[in-house]
């Protein structure tokens, strides 16, 4: 009977399982906000366009019965929250900070409203790729069931770090970031490239929305999100604003997200509160290890507004 | 659900016109019959639409709204804060309402007490609540024996499991839970008694990654059937459907979201009580403060049998069931041992399920794997 279980291995494999099937939207969000860090400007409002994503995505799929034009949708909302935030943000004397929690709490507003009547019907799922079917282990297989999003978001990490390295959009973007003095003398238009930058962050935010409701766990309610887009945004800075790290952050945070349920259902059952709190018990380690007064914000854009 | 957000131009006319009516006759001294209808207020942790805890109250709400003769508003996502209080006194203080059902266990103390002392003229009646002479009269807690429910629920899962592990997702270890928990596992084994219930606690009412995540490690450890007591089921019974395992559904029923493989569900029957406790204060009876019940007073009810329930484990549910229904069974009868070993209920004690004991619960009985801190 027990031939086909892990057992104690079933913990590892959780883990890692759960990395890949939690990271997600952790990935989507980070990568999304660094684009926008990057471009100089902070953008809070993320959870909002998580959620909005979420909701839109779930929302569209359900409409049309294509989930890929759900993920298109969710983007594409999320798009909008990031015009809107730089939009805002253009204006003179206008905090950004502020604006992002403003739109945070009208994203989530919005999709809660909006999102009523889809809360109970069943839309179409996202297609799983079964990378597990040479193991003859049912948990392994099932466990290796990876979403198309998670491997888009594998390709667009590296491709992000080398784009802000080599291609001319990546270098205008850290220019604007770094200096905006140095970029008025180049003759960029700084809020053109901000509102770019924002754009492209919140639609990365909206796909990761739309991985909760339409892959994992799979359905769009109103708890869905619980903080996973903030703590994204928080992420980015813990990456040092490097999109590889990035990566590896979102499956740490994954990982330790799955750690509680994987030892509760071995049977460590003992101080799970703690093991729940495994994250940001974990965050909390790595930065005090890696702090130290020069390395802290090396990386940060030179005009963001939390190095200022 | 596509009609919902079309909006032609005659129903918008017509919805325009309606309002017009409606605010001429409000001006109308004839206006004013519509007065009588006494205003109750329900307030929801979460949307009232989610298959699950808030789903179950506001079908009672609705069922109330049907009745006629109230006057029900609604309010959902009121979180576990003030925020209750800033609701229970706009719909005191806007709506008239002369009674109010928060319905969220984190509602009771100290928010709906403080309010509770300041208006003594309403009427608050909290669910999941322990009531005591200390607290003001004017409060009450009523909740039900769901408990035999998820006994009946044990009891099919016992009979159709084929590892004999069962998996129970549970927020936090306060005494409803572990009562749920504890009549789960004492009906599974009945059936089988070498049956084992792996309890996993995510720490919240709704976290529904946390949940997608506990359900995928119990599959992983060999739990063919699972069940649950958080705020929503939904992600948990779809989790399970897509895994190809079976569920037991908790608050409503939810045989629409695991087709295959749902067994049965215990369910709350807010529709009996609240139409029942509204209609006593109407008629100006006394409402006890501690208003309790379970199948026989039909405060809860269970779901129908799914395809994979065989006949033995149905004539035994139904068996019970009867008896419960009766008032003349008996779940928690000692000899009952904790999961540590230690007897915590002795032979020839019955607790019934009116016996306060029960509402302090703080153990997990022998065969629940897991700790309760």
């Amino acid at each position: 009977m027990t031939g086909d279980l892990l057992g104690w291995w079933g913990v590892p494999l959780a883990v890692l399982a759960g990395a890949i099937r939690v990271s997600t939207p952790f990935l989507f969000v980070s990568l999304g906000e660094c684009i926008t860090e990057k471009s100089g400007r902070i953008n809070l409002g993320l959870e909002g366009t998580l959620v909005m994503g979420a909701m839109s995505g779930y929302a569209i799929s359900y409409l049309t019965g294509s989930p890929w034009l759900g993920v298109l949708a969710a983007g594409c909302a999320g798009a909008v929250f990031g015009i809107l935030h730089a939009a805002i943000c253009s204006l003179p004397r206008v905090n950004d900070i502020a604006v992002g929690i403003a739109l945070m709490l009208f994203g989530i507003g919005l999709a809660f409203f909006l999102g009523k009547p889809f809360i109970q019907p069943q839309a179409p799922n996202l297609p799983s790729i079964p990378f597990g079917n040479w193991s003859d282990n049912a948990q392994v297989r099932d466990s290796l069931r990876i979403n198309a999003l998670f491997l888009i978001g594998v390709v667009l990490a590296p491709l992000l770090l080398w784009a802000f390295r080599n291609t001319r959009w990546g270098l205008i973007v850290r220019t604007v970031g770094d200096s905006a003095d140095a970029a008025l003398a180049l003759g960029y238009a700084i809020n053109r490239v901000r509102m770019f930058s924002t754009a492209a962050g919140g639609f990365l935010a909206g796909i990761g929305g739309s991985f909760l409701s339409l892959s994992y766990p799979g359905s769009w309610s109103e708890g869905l999100s619980s903080g996973q887009g903030i703590t994204a945004v928080a992420l980015v800075i813990f990456a040092r604003w490097n999109p590889m790290l990035c990566f590896w952050a979102s499956l740490l945070f994954g990982g330790a997200a799955a750690l509680g349920p994987a030892l509760q259902s071995v049977g460590i059952t003992s101080g799970y509160y703690l093991f729940n709190a495994a994250p940001y018990a974990l965050t909390l380690l790595i930065m005090i290890l890696t702090c130290s007064r020069d390395r802290t914000l090396a990386g940060a854009p030179g005009e963001l507004g939390v190095t200022r | 659900m596509t009609s919902a957000f079309k909006l032609s131009r005659r129903a918008l006319l017509q919805g325009t016109a309606g309002l017009g009516a409606a605010a001429l006759t409000a001006g109308l001294p004839f206006g004013q019959a519509q007065a009588k209808d006494v205003a109750i207020g329900f307030i929801y942790v979460g949307p009232r639409d989610d298959f699950g805890y808030n789903q179950a109250h506001a079908q009672g709400a609705a069922a109330l709204k049907k009745l006629g003769g109230f006057k029900v508003l609604e309010e959902e996502n009121v979180p576990e804060t003030v925020a209750v209080e800033k609701t229970m006194e706009s719909m005191i203080n806007l709506d008239g309402a002369a009674l109010v059902f928060p319905t969220s266990f984190g509602y009771y103390n100290p928010h709906m007490i403080k309010l509770a002392k300041k208006y003594d003229k309403v009427r608050f009646l909290h669910c999941g609540g322990l009531w005591s002479d200390k607290d003001p009269a004017n409060a009450g807690s009523y909740f039900g024996y769901i408990d035999e429910a998820q006994y009946l629920n044990g009891i099919v899962a016992g009979y159709t499991s084929k590892t004999g592990k069962l998996g129970f997702i549970a927020a936090k270890p306060i005494p409803q839970v572990l009562r749920n928990i504890n009549a789960f596992t004492l009906g599974a084994r009945l059936a089988n008694p070498n049956v084992t219930t792996q309890v996993i606690f995510t720490g919240d009412w709704s976290m529904p990654v946390k949940e997608a995540e506990a359900t995928n490690g119990l599959i992983n450890q060999g739990v063919d059937v699972v069940t649950c007591h958080v705020d929503s089921p939904k992600v948990i019974a779809e989790t399970a459907e897509k895994r190809g395992i079976m569920v037991c559904g908790y608050h409503v029923d939810q045989s629409k979201l695991a087709p295959k493989g749902y067994l049965t569900g215990a369910e709350w029957n807010w529709e009996a009580l609240y139409p029942k406790l509204a209609k006593s204060m109407q008629g100006g009876e006394k409402i006890p403060n501690l208003v309790r019940g379970g199948l026989k007073e039909g405060v809860v009810k269970t779901s129908a049998y799914g395809p994979l329930v065989e006949e033995k484990a149905r004539k035994h549910a139904d068996d019970i069931k009867t008896k419960l229904t009766a008032g003349s069974y008996v779940i928690f009868k000692g000899p009952i041992k904790d999961n540590k070993g230690a007897t915590v209920i002795g032979a020839g004690t019955e607790r019934g399920q009116t016996d306060i004991e029960l509402e302090k619960m703080n153990y997990l009985v022998e065969g629940v794997l897991g700790a309760i801190a």
